[in-house]
């Protein structure tokens, strides 16, 4: 960040050294009080959160940040209740997250390995193709998916209507075209020297993909897992309408039913759950903060 | 080496291509291809009998397809891509084909399965004629659960087993078979005998299940009783109707509908096609036009404003933070955009929550109306998606900053700009030209921001005599609660036309999208 310009940081036309300093300080100062009152801005609902799950009178009225006798409460009323079979809906969600993002992650990669790789006669208009087909998300197309999973749970009842298994099909179909060619381009900066070389002494594509270049794109992989999770962990409309059993629901639906028009009663309870519910995204935030950041601004802003 | 050209790959194809593996790796494929071909054309065989044509459609071609990539030798660069390929073709093309489809029929509630499925479930309709063979029954239930009875004629004394869908299987043909001494089974294999006390819960869970085919099948009609069922209709192709047995009554098709002349019907119905009806119904008929236009212009209010506050806040504190001598850099930033961290179906809830009127620390202070007044319910929303939003912007435009040349700065100093011109005319047009492109984006997301909409209130409040519109839907929220969310049955048809619509659209910014940034050109050039 060294070399980050300075933008309305003030004049520098030529002033003594001593004016310089005190300028400078006091252009850090409100800089620094703006970050203070926004990340006040930023935080509060999620301290509030926090702290309404640890009161036991689940009030929201306290002023109070700390709770005066804060318990665990909540957390227990939570995962004890039995009509609202909260474990099971964060067990659904981690279970169709990690299933579509795995599957997301391999498909993309042989296929980006291919268009990085290969030169073949359609590979300009697959690749054009999988970037059209951005143009219609399939949340629009909901109505059909609803009705297909539908048709399909006629033969294949694990892909029907109101299974996790007919959900993770759906996000897969939403999910490679973009990601393969996000994977391609990070394909693309891995030098073709590596494989060229690998090929000469023998190696077969496959080898060469998955000794050479795979250990090296790793970190994309890791990437490309992490973003299809977060996507497919907070997706609320498509499991909506394909999920009508509480007991299928994932964590986004449930968490929202749950609470309903009953806020007055359940308010403490939903705060307990809404802190479990995002850890999973917290801690894989955590985790590619750095390169979610550098991913973002780098991949996505043409210079 | 490091730069290769184009011409230098396409001399290496042939022996690139050139790839295959042992013997076991060529069965492991063969075997792999069988399975999934086998598997792909069977389903489609399978919906094709169902009368589910496109579908089948798309079941054959992707089955060809594979078969043709795997076998051929020219095509080994299509055998990595088409695993993925096929998701693609099934869940994300064939659904956007299947929604045109869907918008030129009556697909609805009652009207959802296909002609052929119709059919077939209403023959499989039985019922009890009078005078009908009374049987003697058993309750039993099968080792999944099921429900199963054993049925003996008093007549004949024969005994049989009788299975939903199932041919009766006569009491000599099953093994295993044990008899007690009152004639009654005590042991058959896959099935548990129960307990006579059973029996009135059974006939109350099995009103109307046929235990058996159309052909020899009979109801628990009472706690002893079981009588013979005979399917009641019957297709008649030349008439296009289903004629009900015993009185001879035709139901014709009316509309994906069989209709009696007294306006009874028959159901499941089916969809069929109905033009532009839906096009026409969303343009003309007064319960929707007057709804869906102010729905129409607040989607496109609610994605520019949403656009703009965030980009705002968001550039500001990029601005603010973007300071080498700020100490704590890095961990201030992360408490920025934490925010963004946390999924929308928890946050906007929780934002719900604080406005409560009742209970909710905001709410109980300045209650405007966020959930009554259509106004107020709106600035809501803008301000919630405003905590939501900004922190993607941040990130973004903090980055962008970055790419700007220093030396323009210098230069510009050099020339006498003061901060603000400095900002005016140098930061934010590089600003907009580097993140141009995201900001359609930020805009084409926001068109379809389901979630907040729905988890703010449920696209309320209810607009008088919209039906279920509300002042904050937006169109993808109508959509939803037209195809979903409606009391008086689901309207598939007429929310696919609504879905073509905002298709229209946001393809349309996307497209722009695409070529304000060369995206497309640039597959062409790039390596």
């Amino acid at each position: 960040m060294s070399s980050t310009p300075v933008i309305p940081s003030g004049s520098s036309r030529k002033s003594s050294g001593i004016t310089m300093k005190s300028r400078r300080r006091l252009d850090t100062t409100w800089r620094l009080l703006v970050a203070l009152l926004f990340i006040i801005y930023a935080l509060f609902p999620i301290v509030f959160v926090i702290s309404t799950s640890l009161n036991p009178s689940g009030s929201l009225q306290t002023t109070r940040i700390f709770p005066a006798n804060p318990s665990l409460a909540n957390y227990q009323k939570l995962l004890t209740s039995q009509q609202n079979p909260f474990l099971r809906w964060m067990l659904n969600s981690l279970i169709v997250s990690t299933t579509t993002a795995i599957i997301t992650v391999a498909l993309c990669a042989v296929a980006a390995y291919s268009f990085s790789r290969f030169r073949f006669r359609s590979r300009k208009r697959l690749l054009q193709g999988l970037l059209l087909s951005q143009v219609f998300p399939n949340v629009l197309a909901m109505v059909a998916l609803y009705l297909i999973l539908q048709q399909i749970g006629r033969y294949y009842p694990m892909f029907g209507l109101n299974t996790l298994g007919g959900l993770v099909l759906i996000y897969l179909g939403g999910a490679i075209g973009f990601n393969t060619w996000l994977m391609k381009g990070f394909f693309d900066t891995v030098p073709r020297d590596l494989d060229e070389s690998a090929m000469l002494d023998g190696a077969s594509s496959w080898q060469t993909f998955w000794t050479i270049i795979l250990p090296l794109v790793r970190p994309v992989l890791a990437v490309i897992f992490m973003l299809s999770f977060i996507g497919t962990y907070g997706d609320y409309l498509l499991a909506k309408v394909m999920l009508s059993n509480t007991e299928k629901y994932t964590v986004a639906v449930g968490l929202s039913l749950f609470i309903g028009q009953q806020f007055g009663q359940r308010w403490g309870e939903f705060a307990a759950g809404a802190v479990v519910a995002a850890i999973p995204t917290l801690i894989l935030f955590y985790i590619s903060q750095s390169q979610l950041q550098g991913g973002l601004t780098s991949g996505s802003v043409k210079g | 080496m490091a730069v290769q050209t184009a011409g230098e790959t396409g001399g290496r194809k042939a022996s690139r291509f050139s790839e295959e593996g042992s013997t076991l790796g060529l069965i492991l494929k063969y075997a792999f291809l069988a399975i999934v071909v086998g598997f792909l054309t069977f389903s489609g065989w399978q919906l094709l009998q169902d009368g589910s044509y496109p579908f089948a459609a798309t079941f054959f071609i992707t089955a060809l397809f594979i078969t043709l990539v795997y076998v051929r030798r020219t095509t080994v660069p299509l055998r990595w891509i088409a695993p993925g390929l096929i998701f693609l073709i099934l869940f994300q093309l064939y659904p956007v084909v299947f929604t045109v489809y869907t918008a030129f029929t009556n697909y609805s509630t009652g009207r959802n399965v296909e002609k052929a499925v119709a059919i077939r479930s209403i023959e499989n309709q039985t019922y009890v004629p009078e005078g009908a063979p009374t049987f003697n029954w058993t309750p039993l239930q099968a080792d999944d659960g099921t429900a199963a009875i054993w049925v003996i004629n008093p007549a004949t004394n024969e005994a049989f087993l009788a299975v939903p869908d199932q041919e009766w299987v006569p009491a000599s043909d099953i093994e295993g078979l044990v008899l007690g001494a009152d004639g009654l089974p005590t042991t058959i294999p896959g099935y548990t005998v129960q307990a006579n006390n059973q029996r009135f819960l059974f006939v109350s869970a099995n009103q109307g299940i046929t235990f058996g085919t159309e052909e020899q099948g009979a109801q628990v009609t009472s706690s002893t009783e079981a009588k013979e069922t005979r399917q009641k209709y019957v297709y008649d192709e030349a008439q296009d109707a289903v004629i009900d047995v015993a009185t001879g009554t035709p139901y014709v098709n009316q509309e994906g509908i069989f209709t009696s002349a007294e306006g009874q019907i028959v159901t499941p119905g089916f969809p069929v096609n109905v033009g532009m009806e839906n096009f026409t119904k969303i343009l003309t008929d007064p319960a929707f036009r007057g709804p869906f236009f102010q729905i129409f212009i607040w989607t496109f209010v609610w994605a520019f404003l949403s656009v703009l506050e965030t980009f705002i806040l968001g550039m500001f504190l990029a601005l603010t933070m973007n300071s080498p001598n700020l100490p704590m850099q890095r961990f201030l930033r992360v408490l920025l955009i934490l925010p963004y961290a946390i999924p929308p179906f928890i946050t906007v809830k929780v934002w719900v929550g604080l406005l409560n009127p009742v209970l909710g620390i905001i709410g109980t202070q300045w209650n405007p109306g966020w959930f009554t007044s259509p106004f107020w319910a709106k600035i809501g929303i803008l301000m919630v998606n405003l905590w939501l939003g900004y922190p993607y912007m941040f990130l973004i435009i903090l980055g962008a900053l970055q790419s700007i040349p220093q030396d323009m700065y210098e230069a510009a100093k050099v020339d006498g700009a003061g901060p603000l011109y400095q900002f005016r005319r140098l930061t934010l047009p590089l600003l907009l030209v580097s993140i141009g492109p995201l900001l359609i984006g930020s805009f084409a997301f926001n068109f379809n921001n389901f979630a907040i909409i729905d988890l703010y209130n449920q696209g309320g409040p209810p607009m008088p005599g919209g039906g279920v519109a509300g002042f904050t839907d937006i169109l993808i929220s109508y959509t939803y609660k037209i195809a979903f969310g409606g009391t008086r049955g689901n309207d598939y048809g007429l929310a696919a036309a609504i879905s073509i619509i905002i298709f229209i659209i946001v393809g349309a910014v996307t497209v722009f999208n695409f070529r304000y940034t060369g995206q497309l050109e640039e597959v062409s050039e790039n390596v």
